[in-house]
């Protein structure tokens, strides 16, 4: 029995050291960096984001993006997902594949593609202008719009992959008992298919949002330099004023608020009860 | 609107015309036609991919029919959606709502029409006592046994009062006491409130146990339809006889009206025997008995094997043809000390009302 219990956590050690030196490790040094000042403790870096409005102004700024961001990939997700539900399983596929596209493309790639065609001359603007819908073109990029429709654009199938899963779990049956005991499609889709999808939808949405809270590249380059989220502050105060013990001190913020989430998600969306397990 | 009558002088409560169903190539129904009257409980028998599912799903309003017509009391309802059909529906695995308690699942019908909540939670606790359920109606689904859960799919079908009613294999997924038990508690309940009931098995004791008649069907059409102890007794070919009851099929030659030969032997029947093609004996292992003496229909066999089945003892019979059949016999001390042993001979009568001669089906 010893001998069993030991090799099994043999089986765990190479896991074990990788988690816990990459990332517990330095995790736990971050923590501590964000509360010392020329070498001694303090809470100079938690002071200094509550007196400098820019953090506040930055934090919110995220926010507001990652909340557009979900928001943008529940509406554009959630009726695509749908729709899949009714293909053929060969179909799909295909769907799936074209919405997989893009995720396997490199990030840098496709926020690349994008500054092409949001440019002032670009693909958007010229074919706005042609349809007569604009007489000159709208600034799409280097702003909150564009680093928005990247992030959307980039961030969509972590909404689709949950929710997509989570459609499928519905037993078909049940939506037959819902049209068969009187539910028009309306009230069916409300009553039953809709809280049927919450946990994919939450789990998908969660993903979008947190995710969407750490970005830096898309805004770095479709920002243009005004947009400047939370990722962008971490990373000007390490790289221009090496000032550690500051980025610590956002990290360790940002951190805490994904954890609050989190938490607050699974306390919000009771998994067990949605899936009907037994608890 | 005129009312339609059936055969046995109560209105028809469903009438299926000429339903046909095909998916590509393959036929699924093929023109099948049925009436059951009001209050009436009929079940659909047949082994999977006979279209017994489809015709309740072509009833229910899930499948389109590519051809005929389903009226309901004599209403055209063929391209009514299922939620304007009014009908109770109950799922071989029970599909009730997970995300939500035992009361609301029971609401949702009502819910769906509109009825007002202090109406509503009457109607539930009417249905709630019905399936001997009263008190759980806070419960979560997933705190109920599989028992339970069907006595709520009951409860919601029944809950708004529909006049009619569909069950698509509801107790497959149970255990075999229980269902057995739940086969009585829905008779009951049917008779209690009434509704016009169309019930979905593959499983022939289930039907002959619960049925006022039963369809069989077979290749996507019915093949007999009629009461549990015709369909017995008087199957209508060598499908429904194989399909129904234990028995084996021997191939006999037509004599005359009421007689057939087996091996040379003589078969008196009080049936008729059909005049043409080709023709079977229905062999039932419990419609044996051994011969005593001179008698008439008896055939001589050897007896390969006996099982033990608790109630019973079964005895693999084979006639010198090769033929093999099966004897049945209650494991009665009476009757325990006349049966062959293993290797013997003997000589098996089966009384000319038993004798029933069908025509094979085509397969």
């Amino acid at each position: 029995m010893r001998r069993h219990l030991n090799a099994r956590f043999l089986l765990l050690t190479p896991a074990f050291l990788f988690v816990g030196g990459l990332l517990l490790l330095p995790l736990a040094w971050m923590l501590v960096l964000s509360f010392v000042d020329a070498g001694r403790f303090s809470l100079v870096h938690y002071a200094r984001m509550l007196s400098d409005p820019s953090y506040a102004k930055s934090f919110w700024l995220t926010f507001q993006i990652a909340g557009t961001v979900t928001l943008a990939a529940i509406l554009l997700g959630y009726p695509l997902c749908y729709w899949m539900l009714r293909l053929s399983v060969v179909w799909q596929r295909i769907v799936m594949i074209c919405v997989l596209i893009p995720f396997w493309t490199s990030l840098l790639v496709r926020t690349y593609a994008w500054l092409v065609l949001l440019q002032r001359r670009g693909l958007v603007n010229t074919t706005l202008q042609d349809l007569g819908v604009l007489n000159e073109p709208v600034q799409l990029m280097y702003n909150v719009t564009g680093t928005t429709i990247g992030m959307t654009h980039i961030l969509l199938p972590f909404l689709v992959l949950p929710l997509f899963a989570a459609m499928q779990r519905i037993d078909k049956d049940v939506l037959r008992a819902a049209a068969a005991l009187g539910a028009s499609p309306i009230f069916a889709f409300w009553r039953v298919f809709f809280p049927l999808s919450l946990p994919g939808l939450g789990a998908g949405a969660m993903l979008v949002f947190v995710l969407s809270i750490g970005y830096y590249v898309t805004p770095q380059l479709l920002g243009g330099g005004t947009t400047v989220m939370i990722g962008q502050i971490i990373q000007r105060n390490v790289e221009l004023f090496s000032a550690w013990g500051a980025a610590s001190a956002v990290s360790v913020v940002l951190f805490a608020i994904v954890l609050l989430l989190f938490y607050g998600m699974n306390r919000l969306v009771s998994l067990d009860r949605v899936f009907g397990g037994s608890n | 609107m005129s009312k339609v009558i059936a055969a046995g002088g109560s209105p028809v409560a469903i009438s299926v015309r000429d339903a046909s169903k095909r998916y590509g190539a393959l036929t699924v129904l093929d023109s099948v036609s049925l009436d059951v009257a009001a209050g009436e409980f009929v079940t659909l028998l047949g082994p999977s991919g006979s279209g017994k599912t489809t015709l309740l799903n072509i009833i229910a309003g899930f499948n389109r029919l590519e051809q005929g017509k389903v009226f309901f009391a004599g209403m055209d309802v063929t391209d009514l959606p299922p939620h304007k059909r009014g009908i109770g529906i109950v799922f071989q695995n029970y599909a009730l709502f997970p995300h939500m308690t035992v009361a609301e699942n029971l609401a949702f019908p009502l819910k769906a029409r509109g009825i007002p909540r202090e109406e509503a939670a009457k109607a539930i606790d009417w249905a709630l006592s019905l399936v001997q359920l009263s008190g759980y109606g806070a419960r979560g689904i997933n705190q109920l046994s599989g028992g339970q859960r069907q006595r709520v799919a009951l409860a919601r079908a029944v809950v708004f009062r529909p006049k009619l009613i569909l069950m698509d294999e509801p107790l497959s997924a149970l255990d075999k006491q229980l269902r057995e038990r739940m086969q009585i508690e829905i008779r009951n309940l049917h008779e209690r409130i009434g509704a016009t009931t169309i019930y979905v098995t593959h499983d022939q004791r289930e039907a002959l146990t619960m049925s006022n008649r039963i369809a069989v069907l077979n290749r996507g059409r019915i093949v007999q339809l009629a009461e549990p102890r015709e369909i017995y007794d008087r199957p209508a070919d060598s499908f429904v006889a194989e399909f129904i009851g234990e028995g084996m099929l021997a191939s006999v030659t037509r004599v005359d009206d009421h007689v057939v030969t087996l091996n040379g032997r003589r078969f008196r029947t009080t049936q008729k025997v059909p005049s043409n093609g080709d023709l079977v004996l229905v062999m039932r292992s419990e419609k044996l008995r051994l011969a005593c003496g001179d008698e008439e229909n008896v055939v001589e066999a050897v007896v390969r094997r006996h099982v033990f089945q608790g109630e019973s003892l079964l005895a693999l019979l084979e006639l010198d043809n090769g033929f093999s059949f099966f004897y049945r016999q209650p494991t009665h001390i009476d009757m325990d000390h006349r049966l062959p042993g293993e290797g013997e001979r003997a000589a098996f009568a089966l009384h000319p009302e038993h004798t029933v001669v069908v025509p094979r089906s085509a397969e």
